[in-house]
């Protein structure tokens, strides 16, 4: 790690280092653009992890996490304060150099109303047109009368704007437009049966062709972090369920991860094995939600069937052990909350002896058909250096040849002890993402097999004090979910309750490839588009 | 002619749990009173649209994957005629609510349940849609669907489970068996008519 301090200092000698878990310094708002283009050319960090917006009351920032995949995965984090003009604060806009930041900066201008200079579409994100505030703001005023449920339809869609700094420092505003006049826009959704949830997009389209694709996000924002910042660290956990909840236990997981890490707790041995375990029943659960749903969307429906037909099987298992289909609330702050079924094992044997040939089954009944084939072969690519350059992470990352595993670049629980493949296809289109998917149900098969004979024996807990107070620090973890790198950002003062909480989903960067993956194909390809990407919508909006 | 008590093939009635609400409705119903000619119309309609009623596929988070679960083969729906489920509100018979309404999303809502036809329900499924769930203290959750739709069941849950969904549906069932079509309706169609007898839940609409 001083190795890389070094280099740091020589790129950028007014660097300020601060301790805490991963190195972070702090960089001068007026030097950052020039300091992230030799971090990204000089250094190889090639990946934008996290964009987490912080306001530290008497000033405000960005704290950005990156990642260097040649060098190991090391990461280095960033704060950039924001500079003032007048009223108003910005930052530089990095999406010359990561395009992941467009949806992410505008996350954090939505919230904390810092603007971006030079970023092409300055537009809120999640909230409405016309909301009042920017609700992550510590003195945010929540008054409801200031944001009544408000029954009429948005106005001024199109209308986006533009930063600059003039000469004198001032901030300038230029107006500008989503879409050309002339161009003709589709609306889609965001009530809509294949877009996987409440998701809207607007296609400009020439003849049947797409030109642009607008995400418009938020029709499930639910606003867990700021209410996160209310509630004690145990009282949070479950909010990660309702996020990603075919990732629910992998979620929650990271979360605990993150806490232990701070609280400097270790995790007995069982309670890993059985978080490993679950983790990967998950994985298996959400593929064959994907493999029906993509089938559906395509109106297979009978492969939607047999998909929810083992997908059950496993509920069943969480529902032995957890006592809910979904939303189990299982892992908690030092171990699970209960022990496993004495079925839980019989169950897994059995789950584990039908799905090799069940997965035949799929591949006869849609993999190798010719419709779909047609229609999810050679259609929305996406380059391996696009992948990285938008953070693309999971199986959709891996469609595209990255290996970007975190099971792999960084092993947590018992990953590192047990044997399995990083799947990784070149195929780069749909079909890609959706083979990585079954394959890496394979894997999970492998992982359980591997581990089901031998759960140790022992705690399933660890001792955590009654009354949880995480010592003043920043903490970063990661886990690798259904649909890609799944990351937990913790700043504490020292109190019982999170000074801020930032949640960094996959699902998040998966729909910002949207616009790039439909351009130039059909608008019925959208829809197959989508469904091979595999996101989920309360996890981008949160 | 007196209307019969709502019974329903599924399910009897001692296996539900809350038959005074059903009562109260058909005695309010009775005390009116209604021609024979029409009653047995009511009959007849009620009867159908009890048993083939259709779903608006509307679903925002979690209740809707175990919604998705309840068309699969183990629940399957359709035994019960819940499966013909419409991707447009102008084919659908009742919208199940089912996840979080935030602000942005309350005019979409909204505008989904005045191009349903008539006549038209609504249940509020899982704990999110019912009161705003563990979202209720956000900035920008509608706590509860009721602050800007007429809701007739309520399933609570988070998610409820695929057989507490059906005796939601199942509760839907009964309420409809025991409406007046013709001459006076006893569910509450327009808003505003509701609003006037419940204040209390007219919240904030601007």
């Amino acid at each position: 790690m001083s190795d890389l301090k070094d280099k740091i200092l020589k790129i950028y000698p007014a660097a300020q280092f601060e301790d805490g878990q991963d190195l972070l310094f702090t960089v001068e708002e007026k030097d950052w653009l020039k300091v992230a283009t030799a971090l990204k050319n000089d250094l190889g960090f090639d990946v934008l992890s996290a964009v987490v917006g912080m306001d530290w009351k008497e000033n405000r920032g960005v704290v950005y996490y990156l990642t260097a995949t040649a060098r190991n995965w090391e990461m280095v984090s960033v704060k950039v304060l924001a500079a003032k003009s007048g009223d108003d604060e910005y930052i530089h806009s990095v999406t010359s150099l990561w395009k992941v930041a467009n949806f992410q900066e505008r996350e954090v201008y939505d919230m904390f109303g810092i603007k971006f200079v030079g970023h092409p579409d300055m537009r809120r994100f999640f909230l409405r047109n016309d909301w009042v505030g920017h609700p992550l703001r510590k003195d945010y005023d929540a008054n409801p009368a200031l944001n009544p449920i408000r029954l009429e339809e948005e106005t001024n869609e199109d209308d986006t704007r533009t930063y600059e700094v003039d000469a004198d420092g001032k901030l300038v505003e230029n107006p500008g437009k989503v879409f050309e006049k002339n161009e003709y826009v589709v609306n889609i959704g965001p009530q809509h049966p294949s877009t996987h949830g409440v998701m809207r997009f607007r296609a400009s389209i020439d003849g049947e062709t797409v030109k642009k694709v607008d995400v418009v996000s938020g029709y499930i924002h639910r606003g867990i972090e700021k209410l996160s910042e209310g509630l004690g660290y145990p009282q949070l956990l479950h909010f990660t369920d309702r996020m990603d909840y075919m990732s629910a236990h992998q979620n929650r997981h990271c979360l605990c991860m993150c806490i232990e890490k701070a609280l400097g707790i270790e995790v007995p041995r069982r309670a890993q094995v059985i978080r490993t375990m679950m983790d990967e029943l998950m994985r298996i659960s959400s593929h064959l939600l994907s493999f029906g749903c993509t089938a559906m969307d395509l109106g297979a429906t009978t492969a939607f069937f047999y998909g929810f037909r083992e997908r059950e099987q496993v509920l069943d298992i969480f529902e032995k052990t957890c006592g809910a289909r979904m939303s189990m609330n299982y892992n908690v702050i030092g171990g699970v909350i209960a022990d496993l079924h004495p079925d839980f094992v019989k169950d897994v044997k059995a789950l584990l002896s039908i799905m090799p040939e069940r997965l035949k089954e799929y591949h006869k009944v849609f993999s190798g058909n010719l419709i779909a084939k047609n229609r999810l072969v050679g259609v929305g690519v996406l380059k391996k250096e696009d992948a990285i350059n938008y953070a693309i992470t999971g199986p959709s990352g891996r469609g595209s040849n990255w290996s970007c595993d975190c099971r792999k670049k960084h092993p947590y629980a018992v990953y590192d002890e047990v044997q399995f493949d990083e799947v990784l296809l070149d195929g780069c289109d749909s079909y890609a993402r959706y083979m990585v998917r079954m394959k890496e149900i394979e894997q999970s098969c492998r992982i359980l097999e591997q581990l089901v004979d031998r759960i140790p024996e022992g705690d399933i807990r660890a001792q955590v004090p009654k009354i949880i107070k995480l010592p003043a620090g920043r903490w970063y973890q990661q886990v690798e979910a259904s649909r890609g790198t799944f990351g937990v950002y913790i700043e504490s003062v020292g109190e019982k309750t999170p000074f801020r909480v930032h949640f960094q989903s996959p699902c998040f960067n998966l729909v910002g490839v949207m616009d790039l993956c439909c351009s130039g194909y059909m608008i019925a390809d959208l829809i197959t588009i989508g469904a091979a990407l595999d996101f989920v919508i309360p996890d981008i909006d949160r | 002619m007196g209307i019969k008590e709502g019974k329903i093939k599924s399910m009897s009635r001692e296996d539900f749990k809350n038959n005074e609400y059903i009562d109260k409705l058909v005695e309010e119903l009775n005390a009116t009173g209604a021609n024979v000619m029409v009653g047995k119309f009511d009959e007849l309609i009620n009867w159908g649209v009890s048993n083939s009623l259709w779903p608006l596929c509307f679903g925002t988070s979690c209740c809707a994957i175990e919604f998705m679960s309840l068309g699969a083969a183990r629940y399957d729906m359709a035994r019960f005629g819940f499966e013909v489920a419409r991707n447009s509100p102008r084919q659908a018979d009742y919208v199940m609510v089912q996840g979080t309404i935030v602000h942005r999303m309350a005019p979409v809502m909204r505008r989904l349940y005045e191009q349903l036809a008539e006549p038209k329900y609504v249940i509020a499924c899982g704990g999110c849609a019912v009161s705003g769930g563990p979202f209720k203290n956000s900035y920008c959750v509608v706590p509860g669907v009721n602050q800007i739709l007429p809701v007739d069941v309520y399933i609570p849950g988070c998610p409820p489970r695929p057989e507490a969904m059906f005796y939601g549906l199942m509760q839907l069932q009964r309420k409809i068996k025991v409406q007046k079509f013709f001459g006076g309706v006893n569910r509450k169609e327009k808003i505003e008519e509701f609003f006037a007898e419940h204040p209390e839940e007219r919240g904030q609409i601007g």
